[in-house]
Formats: C-alpha cells, structure tokens, sequence
C-alpha cells in the first residue's frame, strides 16, 4: 500500500500541476506532492526494515534494502528541490526566462520525473526498468531547455540523442539478457523479473550474458555519465534550471547506477568470474581521471560541478566494481552522500548565479559577505565535496581507498591522483567566489535556507556518526549484492 | 510452410532490412529517406507476422501491425507533416564521402556477425542468424546519426536503430513480451506471464513521446537556429 501511494502521488502531482499550470499556488502544490511522496516513502522503508524484502502487485515490484534505500533519498532530495525552486523558479519567471507555458510544464515534468525515477528503482521487471529510464529522459529534455536559448537547445539535443542512442544499447544488452533467460525460465514476463533471473542465474549461458553486459555497460552507463559516454552531461547540466541540474546530479545519475549494478548482479551470478566487475572498474577509473583533470578547466560554475558529478560517479562505479562488502558499503554510502551534497551545492549555485545573474565564476565574487548562507553553504558544500573530514564523503572514499589498497593495489595511485586533481581544482575555483568584496552587481536576496542546511547536516552528520539503521540497512544491501 | 522454407523468406526479409539501412546511409533527399525507413517498417512487420506464424506465436500478429501502423504509416507520416511546415521539403544533404561510409556499414556487418557468433551457435531457433542483422542494422543507424548533419536525418537514423532493436526482441527470440502483447492477450497472459501489458505499452508510448519531442525540438531549432543543420550547434565547448 505505501508503494501504490510512493508511485502514486507524483503521478497523480504531475497531472494536477498539468492543469494548475502557473497560478499562484503551483509550486506550493508541488512542495506537499514531494513531501507525501517522501513520507510514502518513509513509510514502506520502515516496512521493509521490519519485514524483510518484498515482492507485491503480482510480483512486480520488489522491494529490498538496495532500492528502498535509494527510493527515500531521491524522494527526499525532490522534496527539498522542491522547496528550493519555489523561490528561484518564482524569480526567474520575473525575470522573464520562462514563460506561462513554461511554469506549467516545469511543474508537471518536475513530478512525472520523480515518478519515473520510483518507478525504475522499485521495479522488478528489468523491461519496465528499461522503460522507466527512458521516461525519466524524456520528462527531462524539454526541461533542460526550459529557457530556449541556443546554447540550451544545443544541450537538450546532445541530451536527446546521445541518451538515446546510449539507452537503445541497454534495450539491446536486455533483448539478450531475455534471449538467455527463456531458455531456462520459459517464454513470457516471467523471464524477464530480476528475482527469478537472480534466482536462476547460475544456470544462464555465460557467453551469452558477458555480451549482454557489454550493451548494458554502454547503455547505462551513459546514462550515469562515464566517460567516455560522458558528453551530454556537463552541457544538460549547466544549461538547465538549477533545480533540474539538482536532481539530475544528485538523483538521476544514482538511479542509472543502481539499474547497472543489478544487471552486474545477474552476470556475476551466470559468469562466476570478476568479468562485469573488470569492466566497471575500467569505466570508473577513467571516469575519476578524465573529470578531475577536466574539472581545471571549467569556466561555468555549474558545468564544473557537472565534471564533479562524473568523477564521484566514476568512484561509486569503480567501489562496486571492486566489489567485497567494504568497497560495496563505500559505494551505497557514496552514492547517498554524493547525492546530498551535490544537490545542496547546486541550490547555493543557483542562488549564487541569481545574485550575480551569471554562471561565469570570474565574475562571482564576495558570496560569504554578500549572504552568509549561500557564501558558507557553498564553501562547506565544496569542501565536503572534495572528500574533506568530518562529512560522509570523507568516510566513503576513505573506505573505498582501503578496499582498493587491499584488492587492487595497482589502482591506488589512479584514484588517489584523480581525488587530488579533483580537490585542487574545485577549491582554487570555489575559494575566490566565496572570499573577497561584494561586487557592484550583486544583488541580494532572499534565499531558501532549509534545504541547503538540511543536507549538509546529514552529510556531517553521516561523517560523525553512522546512524544505527543506516548502518543495518546499508550491510543488508551489501549482502543483497555481494 | 516448411521449416526450411520460412527461414529463408525470413533470412531474405532480413537481407532487405540490412539493405534498406544501407539505403538509408547513402540517400541525400530527405524525402527518399523517409520512404526508405518506411519500407524498412514494411520487411520489419512481414517479418515479424511470418515468424509469428512459423513458430505458432500469434501474439506476434499483434507485435506486426503494431509496427505496421507505427513505423510504415504513423511515423513517416509525422516526418512528412513536419517537413511540410518547416518547409525544407527541397532540403539535400551533402553526404561526405560515400565510399568510406560504405566500407565502414561493411565492417559493422561483418563485427556484428563476429560478435553475436557465440549466440547463434547456441540458438535453435529457425532465426538465429537474425540476432546479427538486427545488430548491423542498429549500428549502422548509429553510424547514420554520426556521418549526418540533419536533425531530421539524425532523428531517421535513430528511428532505425530501434527498427534493429524491435528485429532483434520480436525476431530473434520469437518475441519478447517486451514488446508484444498489446491488450487482447492481456487476460489470457497476465496471469502467467506478468504484466506483459504494461512493460509493451510502456515501450510504445515511449516511442510516442520521443516522436511528440523531437517535432517540438525541429520547430526550436529551426527558429533559434534559421536552419536544422545541427553543425550549427558548437557552441557548448570546452573553453580553454
């Protein structure tokens, strides 16, 4: 039951907002839509940490400590971007970026993303897995050029194709997964349900699956945005509302993520080998490299945070590669913390390119005097970003760095390179945006403090303590995939 | 039919898809284009309506006019429309260099069979050698949207990448219920199988959707751009 009301309400939302469309109230609707989602989702997470896993609605939803888990963060992190774009969308309208039309379909395509986002992660069917990925680009698209400059437009089209193409590879890469599969569980859609095929998976042709992870590679990890199938991402990122560049770093790239490690799931079962774990490994690593040496480039704000995304994308895919229960527990802790900071260091961006009505970081300057909150949250934001202790991405990658020493020694130096790279270069770029006088074309305004706060103090909180549940929730996890 | 008869109209069926995609590569007019990817639609469905008869599976009927009237009338009818409105009905398209592109769909042919080699050597079923063209023709689509400047030729050559993938799940492994099953099954499947239903018209209103966006896409681009050329799009770079 809290899984019909979890998917239920952003779908019933987004229709509701199809036709409240730009009236007052809208974002206010969009706000308690998030909020009973997530408390939807609180809900059948305390079930499942009760009762154990679960199969429902004719077996096909299965809910276990792996995706519920992923299921409250991204519908809390929608909440909390709700929030935020209350005030920064309300400003932009004024500013006369989007349109009456616009409001509308932002609202809509901002909850009927978030229901595919549920959707794909709840899911049993690795079909309807598929076609639920492929939802959530499409509600995206047309958001990323919500503003219809040329740059925009260009960003959407590379977002459109190159996903496209990538996700049509995953289709493929399941195609084979079935072919497979209905030698040994017979023809229908029971062939195609992820506890059958884990199930079942020693029993599955090999050759046939090492293929199908080869397409399923390609296709979801463009959509995770590993290099070198990375080129939409900073474009789709930067070019967007800030609330969408939120929950595209922060939520879309984890659900990407969780859809190939259940696929590496079933091909580790069939191949008995560290054949897809290899593979992930490579991508990941090259992923760290490539980001981090790209981050010193970057002249957009948001662009350079993009690049962050990739290389903490690359680390979770380089952890679960690995694989062991402690680079496993790093994975699931990174991608929850990840997720948390990176959103929260697009809203102060947001603010920050509001208050300066540019994203160019030369001529973003004195942000701490200018509003304390934006100037810190970004400061802390970027320091827990670049794996700094107290806060949790510390822990994460300090725990993936043990596993990594001890299981695959020669990768060491690759990844302590890459996270150095990457620290060097967001701090010499986020220090002097932060520090310095007010410029005189800042302008001040009123930001939405709750849920940068909100997420940094989990983040530090994570740091400092690991909460009793989420530790027991997170070995679960790494039993469900070890 | 015999066994042996029907697996070589299939195996033909499937030469005349491959062939059409190469078609597809070379054609300068967008309009040839559009004809071109609507008899690919065509082989497609027969294809797929043979096999469903072979093999006994005639929930593939469905799957058959479904792509019929998908991909032979629906979608070629929408690219025509929208040409009409945006007026580039004469538009050509400088194609560089056939040969080459010639010489690499040749490669793709031959990595594909190489590639789907181990797959085929364990199918019994009588379209095994489908799984490899299927693969060809997505690839050449990809190449397609590679070598070509259009956004309408880039939107054909996706379209015909998912020709290749629809080849590939109906085809090769007599129907997934991926993309089959639409409605009058349902009662008789759903309690065996599933929710067949759900995952089909999920795939279609996929496709659906895309098509509603990329027609939007046309008119921003031509608007913002003058033009669909989408070489005119290198503005996102990396700055040095």
């Amino acid at each position: 039951m809290p899984l019909l009301i979890l998917l239920g309400v952003p779908l019933f939302a987004a229709v509701v907002l199809a036709f409240v469309g730009d009236r007052k109230y809208a974002p206010e609707i969009n706000i308690a839509g998030s909020a009973a989602t997530f408390l939807a989702g609180l809900d059948l997470a305390l079930d499942v940490y009760n009762n154990g896993p679960m199969l429902a609605g004719n077996k096909f939803f299965f809910v276990d400590a792996f995706n519920v888990y992923l299921a409250v963060l991204t519908s809390f992190v929608s909440m909390t971007t709700a929030i935020f774009s209350r005030r920064y969308m309300r400003r932009e309208r004024e500013h006369g970026r989007v349109g009456h039309w616009g409001m509308r379909f932002y609202h809509a395509m901002f909850q009927l993303f978030i229901f595919a986002m549920l959707l794909c992660l709840l899911t049993n069917n690795v079909g309807v897995l598929w076609i639920a990925m492929e939802l959530a680009t499409l509600s995206t698209v047309l958001l990323v050029s919500l503003y219809r400059t040329p740059t925009a437009i260009e960003a959407a089209w590379k977002y459109f194709i190159l996903c496209g193409v990538g996700i049509a590879q995953a289709l493929f890469g399941t195609v084979l997964l079935y072919f497979a599969s209905e030698k040994v569980l017979g023809e229908g859609g029971e062939a195609l349900l992820w506890t059958n095929l884990i199930q079942s998976s020693g029993k599955l042709e090999p050759t046939i699956l090492s293929l199908a992870f080869v397409f399923l590679m390609v296709g979801y990890g463009t959509k995770v945005g590993l290099v070198p199938l990375h080129n939409w991402l900073p474009d789709a990122h930067s070019e967007g509302p800030t609330p969408i560049s939120a929950v595209l770093s922060g939520l879309l790239l984890n659900v990407a993520l969780y859809a190939l490690v259940r696929c590496k799931a079933i091909v580790d079962g069939s191949t008995h080998t560290h054949y897809a774990g290899n593979i992930m490994m490579g991508f990941g690593i090259i992923s760290i490299l490539v980001a981090a040496f790209s981050l010193l480039r970057q002249k957009d704000i948001k662009r350079m945070f993009s690049y962050s995304s990739i290389e903490h994308m690359g680390i979770a895919t380089f952890a679960f590669g690995l694989g062991g229960p402690i680079a496993t527990y790093g994975a699931l802790l990174h991608m929850l913390v990840h997720s948390l900071a990176k959103s929260s260091i697009f809203f102060t961006v947001g603010h920050a390119s509001q208050m300066h009505r540019t994203q160019e970081m030369d001529k973003i300057k004195g942000l701490i005097r200018g509003n304390p909150l934006v100037g810190w949250g970004m400061m802390f934001g970027a320091m827990a970003i670049v794996g700094m202790p107290p806060f949790g991405i510390f822990t994460s990658e300090f725990l993936i760095l043990t596993a990594t020493i001890k299981d695959a020694p020669l990768m060491t130096p690759f990844l302590l390179l890459g996270l150095a790279v990457a620290f060097a270069a967001v701090f010499r770029k986020v220090q002097p945006m932060v520090a310095g006088e007010i410029p005189p074309y800042q302008k001040s305004m009123k930001v939405a403090n709750a849920p940068v706060l909100l997420h940094m103090a989990i983040v530090l909180a994570v740091g400092l303590y690991m909460p009793v549940f989420l530790n027991q929730w997170f070995h679960k996890a790494v039993q469900i995939l070890k | 039919m015999d066994i042996q008869t029907t697996a070589q109209i299939i195996n033909f069926l499937a030469a005349m898809v491959l062939l059409t995609a190469f078609g597809m590569l070379v054609q300068r007019r967008i309009y040839g284009l559009i004809h071109l990817f609507a008899w690919q639609g065509l082989f497609l469905s027969v294809s797929t309506a043979i096999v469903g008869y072979a093999a006994g599976r005639h929930h593939l009927y469905i799957s058959a006019v479904l792509t019929l009237t998908l991909k032979v009338i629906l979608l070629p009818y929408i690219l025509n429309v929208l040409i009409h409105k945006l007026k580039i009905r004469k538009e050509i398209e400088t194609v560089v260099n056939v040969p080459l592109t010639m010489l690499i769909g040749i490669a793709l042919v031959i990595f594909s069979y190489s590639l789907t080699a181990p797959v085929r050597e364990m199918s019994t079923l009588v379209t095994r050698s489908i799984l490899a063209i299927a693969l060809a023709t997505v690839m050449i689509g990809l190449l397609m949207m590679i070598t070509r400047r259009h956004a309408v030729t880039q939107i054909i050559g996706f379209l015909a990448m998912e020709n290749g993938l629809f080849f590939a799940a109906t085809s090769a492994t007599y129907g997934m219920p991926l993309v089959v099953e639409l409605g009058l099954f349902f009662a008789a499947t759903s309690a065996t199988y599933g929710m067949p239903l759900v995952v089909e018209l999920g795939v279609a209103i996929d496709i659906l959707i895309a098509a509603f966006i990329f027609g939007i896409f046309f008119f921003h681009i031509n608007t913002t751009f003058d033009s669909l050329d989408v070489e005119q799009m290198a503005r996102l770079k990396e700055g040095e």
